[in-house]
């Protein structure tokens, strides 16, 4: 299978976000431009010939609109000396509001650039503080509207829910000003705490409290009901769409298929392997300054693992997943393997099966955990079934 | 009429708690007989099993031969016997004393005699040992060898000064020890020409030769193709192979008066060969058993189930295969509607059930539900009828019993003169009935109180030692029964009783007990997708209520490229965790609450 996605990671941030916990640092001129060399270094360990032709190109960070105009085209131009950039489907950018400047946008507009994902995580000034973001509403407003005026009109906006003691309706405010910019695409996650972040030491010292499992909930209840009011499809757990907008790049996730992954602390999956790259930075260009690929762990994923991804991944999407192209793919229907469950999970109503066809109902969605851990499959099962396990 | 070699035959133990360098000091001893060669010299070769090693007690005996040439130019024999560390094997200790002329009393010389040891020691003046104390560690910068040295002299009567001052750690005092087992210990009596009495003071099952017992000769002698039989339970056996461990086993032709090693005639449980039994020869019996025979019977019941049903079967083999080697483990088979077929097993004591089940899931790999360790209650019908109930689930209505009696315990706790206080507030807060407190010296003291069993099942020891800052030693033995107002306590999950959670408790601390287990169960089982009510019920009477409230979501809402990995283990972590529970009705039950009455944590005031 010809890889199709292409993620690059920016790990530079002017301000670290007290949630974040992905590979970052604070911006750093020389720092940067070191680690574009870098990166051009990376990429041409795997694409060795001419440029490739692939569907989707996703650069994320950290923040990559930390970079300024001239790093910014130095990176675009070494991601089309790679691949071939006029024939991407879907070509996105993360952008901070308020962190970029027309310069910018020029450069997004002229390297093909045709979807831009805003971090905006909350419509309040306060709160944009508390966790230490760097923008405010006003500079949202101004963003959408310079991404706009140079036709970057694909735009998708990110929220965070379940903040520090945010009450359903101050999540439903924050919800009704995202749609009131009729943008084509939302996605919006309750916060995670996670280790090694500043929430989470405040958490650990009792300083900051987490809305009750029922308010959080009841602001995914919103959040579905707003966003399909507004005729967005729910087309993922957390992310909506006008029809036809999905992120295609995301999709290759949950359909689960390979990517090259770039930069930092990237995650790809290539040749049945998954690997993550090694961070921080300066560990990453030193392996790099060897001649090596920046490679810090890999695994295969035995087929084991492919079927249990193929089922918990696929699940994730609303369309479901389809027996017909599970066989297509793996040679063997998934109600051989998960009748059992399927059954159980039918009863419960979490999931339902129209034709050959599984997908996750609206309640499934909020047990999605629940869900996904039916389909991971026991040793023993496996074994009956596939006494020699391929690992193809 | 003894002959040479028996003279030269010194039988002993080594008396001392834990930590206190028993084993270090049996180590030593191997040593200096040369019983192993350097490389077999691993540390403390006489604990073998895995669990001994970590708990640093010792379960099952040993007995080693050694060979020493004192300083008289003479060459004795030593036989060498190990004996359990633990209150539950009090028993056995006792046989294994019997065994023996004397015993090395190690005291640590900074801690002093802690109770287990000084029960011990009564044990051993019982048997009418000769004593050897043996003061330990004295090169530690807390060691007060003349407070030790006076207490020895206060508490078991031997003269301070016979003691020998010793680091078994670097080898200091060894050879005093060495000399003083021969001159101090007596030699084996008996005569080799009486009819054959030998003592069976532990035996263990091999899969291969069967029981191996393990004995010592009292009088007579036992030789390969004897015809044997065992005076308490009257079987009849023909022996196979006679040894010794030095501490290899050695094959012997046999064994005579004053040897102690081991024999296997084809037998097939250790039921046949109890603790205690005396063995003798079918064809020339002696009149009457060594004395001191004593059947074991267990003090404390709980229920095992496995946690997935299809294991139950693996389960029973395990018990079966454990009950070869551990006569006093009884079981049978146990339905419960809360958690379907299993065992309600019966023990010595907290520890040994402890390491079964230890045991069961590390060997046999089964993963258990264990239900509130209970006692033996004696129930006096209204018919005058006297039932005994080892499942509080089996207890029954209240209108149909006359009297509910309990086990109590004569405990003692030595602690010193500080914690007296925190003591007896503890001993009063498990129903104790102070009964005497003698001084050990000017700093130490032994309380005595008469506890309920029920009680020391519970936390007993745990909050004795948070409380005195683990100082305090502690031994009990069963007392009798007496009357107590008990009631059952039912716990109701999702309006349905729950026989496994069910236990007995004194009608004064029901109401407390039931809130606060209740407050427990709701901590412990994880939200449902519906709302769990958890009651708790003597009789009709709900006596508290609360509830687990709902789950209301569960799901990963980020999940890109980057962390499918890392998702994954998540998810595997969460249906790992939900296949350690146990589905009673519609709830997921994890498997501590079914040991929640035990932890009670009544810090009331």
């Amino acid at each position: 299978m010809s890889v199709q996605a292409v993620y690059i990671h920016i790990p530079f941030c002017h301000e670290i976000c007290h949630y974040c916990d992905f590979a970052k640092m604070y911006y750093h001129e020389g720092i940067a431009d070191s680690y574009l060399n870098s990166l051009n270094e990376e990429i041409s360990m795997y694409i060795k010939d001419e440029p490739v032709s692939v569907r989707t190109i996703y650069i994320g960070g950290g923040t990559p609109t930390s970079l300024n105009e001239n790093q910014l085209e130095k990176l675009f131009q070494t991601i089309s000396n790679y691949f071939n950039i006029e024939k991407v489907e879907e070509f996105t950018i993360e952008a901070n509001p308020g962190e970029f400047h027309e310069g910018h946008v020029k450069l997004m507009a002229q390297y093909g650039i045709n979807r831009v994902s805003l971090g905006v995580q909350v419509l309040d000034n306060d709160y944009l503080k508390e966790m230490n973001r760097i923008h405010t509403v006003d500079d949202v407003e101004r963003s959408v509207q310079l991404l706009q005026q140079y036709g970057l009109t694909n735009i998708s906006m990110d929220f965070i829910y379940a903040l520090p003691s945010q009450t359903l309706e101050h999540f439903e405010t924050t919800l009704k000003k995202a749609l009131s910019f009729d943008l084509p695409h939302y996605s919006s996650y309750a916060l995670q705490i996670e280790p090694k972040t500043v929430f989470y030491m405040r958490y650990q010292k009792g300083k900051l409290s987490k809305p009750k499992e029922e308010v959080e909930a009841q602001m995914f209840h919103s959040l579905v009901n707003l966003m399909e009011e507004q005729g967005l499809q729910h087309y993922e757990v957390s992310n909506f769409s006008k029809p036809g907008y999905e992120s295609k790049h995301n999709l290759t996730y949950w359909d689960n298929v390979p990517y090259y992954a770039f930069g930092a602390g990237a995650h790809g999956y290539l040749n049945g392997e998954r690997y993550v790259n090694l961070r921080p930075v300066n560990h990453y260009e030193d392996r790099i300054k060897q001649g090596l690929k920046p490679v810090l762990h890999s695994e295969i994923v035995t087929l084991k693992e492919q079927v249990e991804e193929e089922m918990f991944l696929g699940l994730r999407r609303k369309s479901g997943v389809s027996d017909h192209h599970f066989k297509e793919r793996y040679r063997f229907s998934f109600f051989d393997l998960y009748q059992e469950e399927i059954d159980y999970l039918v009863n419960k109503e979490w999931i339902v099966q129209r034709g050959d066809t599984i997908s996750m109902t609206h309640d499934g969605m909020l047990f999605g955990n629940d869900v996904f851990a039916s389909f991971l499959i026991n040793d023993d099962v496996w074994n009956k079934k596939f006494p020699i396990d391929s690992h193809s | 009429m003894t002959n040479k070699r028996q003279e030269n035959i010194r039988n002993f133990s080594i008396i001392a708690h834990i930590d206190h360098g028993k084993s270090t000091l049996a180590d030593r001893i191997l040593e200096k007989t040369k019983a192993l060669t350097d490389r077999e010299m691993k540390d403390q070769y006489l604990d073998a099993m895995d669990l001994e090693r970590e708990r640093g007690i010792t379960i099952k005996l040993n007995s080693v031969q050694l060979e020493y040439e004192a300083s008289d130019g003479e060459d004795y024999i030593f036989h060498l016997i190990d004996t359990p560390g633990h209150v539950d094997f009090t028993y056995e200790v006792s046989r294994s004393l019997a065994a023996c002329e004397g015993a090395i009393l190690v005291v640590d010389a900074a801690q002093g005699i802690e109770a287990q040891t000084l029960a011990n020691v009564y044990l051993a003046l019982d048997n009418d040992l000769e004593i050897i104390p043996v003061i330990n560690k004295i090169d530690l910068p807390s060691a007060d060898v003349d407070r030790v040295k006076q207490e020895i002299e206060d508490v078991i009567g031997i003269d301070g000064d016979e003691a020998i001052l010793a680091s078994a750690k670097d080898g200091k005092g060894i050879d005093e020890i060495m000399e003083r087992i021969v001159t101090d210990i007596p030699a084996p009596e008996g005569n080799q020409e009486d009819p054959t009495k030998a003592l069976i003071f532990d035996s263990l099952y091999d899969s291969y030769r069967g029981v191996i017992a393990y004995t010592c000769i009292k009088e007579g002698s036992l030789k390969i193709g004897d015809k044997i039989k065992m005076m308490q339970t009257d079987k009849e056996f023909e022996i196979n192979e006679l040894g010794v461990f030095t501490p290899n086993p050695v094959k012997k032709k046999e064994l005579s008066v004053g040897d102690v090693g081991f024999l296997t005639a084809s037998i097939k449980n250790v039921k046949h060969t109890r603790v205690g039994d005396t063995i003798t020869l079918a064809k020339n019996p002696a009149d009457e058993p060594l004395p001191g025979y004593r059947r074991l019977n267990p003090m404390v019941y709980c229920g095992l189930f496995p946690v997935s049903a299809d294991d139950y079967n693996d389960l029973r083999d395990a018990l079966e295969r454990l009950e070869l080697n551990d006569s006093s483990l009884q079981y049978e088979a146990e339905t419960s509607q809360a958690l379907g077929f299993g065992f309600r097993c019966g023990f010595l004591g907290l520890l040994h059930m402890e390491i079964i089940q230890e045991r069961i899931e590390r060997e046999f790999n089964i993963q258990l539900i264990t239900t509130a360790p209970s006692v033996i209650y004696e129930v006096e019908m209204s018919d005058d009828e006297v039932i005994e109930i080892e499942n509080p689930s089996l207890m029954p209505e209240t209108q149909q019993i006359k009297e509910v009696r309990e086990p109590f315990v004569t405990a003692s706790v030595m602690v010193p003169n500080e914690y007296v206080g925190p003591v007896m507030e503890i001993c009063q807060k498990k129903r104790g009935e102070y009964s005497d407190m003698q001084y050990m010296d000017e700093n130490r003291v032994n309380i005595v109180y008469d506890i309920p069993l029920s009680e020391i099942v519970y936390d007993f020891f745990d909050r004795l030692k948070s409380q005195t800052k683990g100082y305090a030693s502690f031994d009990y033995e069963l007392s009798g029964y007496k009357p107590s107002d008990l009631v059952k306590m039912d716990i109701l999950l999702n309006g349905e009783t729950i026989d496994a959670l069910s236990f007995i408790v004194h009608r004064d601390f029901a109401y407390h007990r039931g809130k606060q287990i209740a407050e427990k169960l709701k901590n412990l089982i994880p939200r449902q997708q519906f709302e769990v009510p958890v009651q708790a019920a003597i009789g009709n009477k709900i006596i508290a209520r609360t509830t687990i409230k709902a789950m209301r979501k569960n799901v990963l809402s980020k999940c890109y490229g980057g962390d499918i990995t890392r998702k994954r283990k998540l998810l595997e972590k969460q249906k790992e965790g939900k296949q350690r529970m146990k589905m009673v009705g519609k709830v997921e039950v994890p498997q501590e609450a079914f040991m929640s009455v035990l932890e009670m944590d009544d810090d009331q005031n």
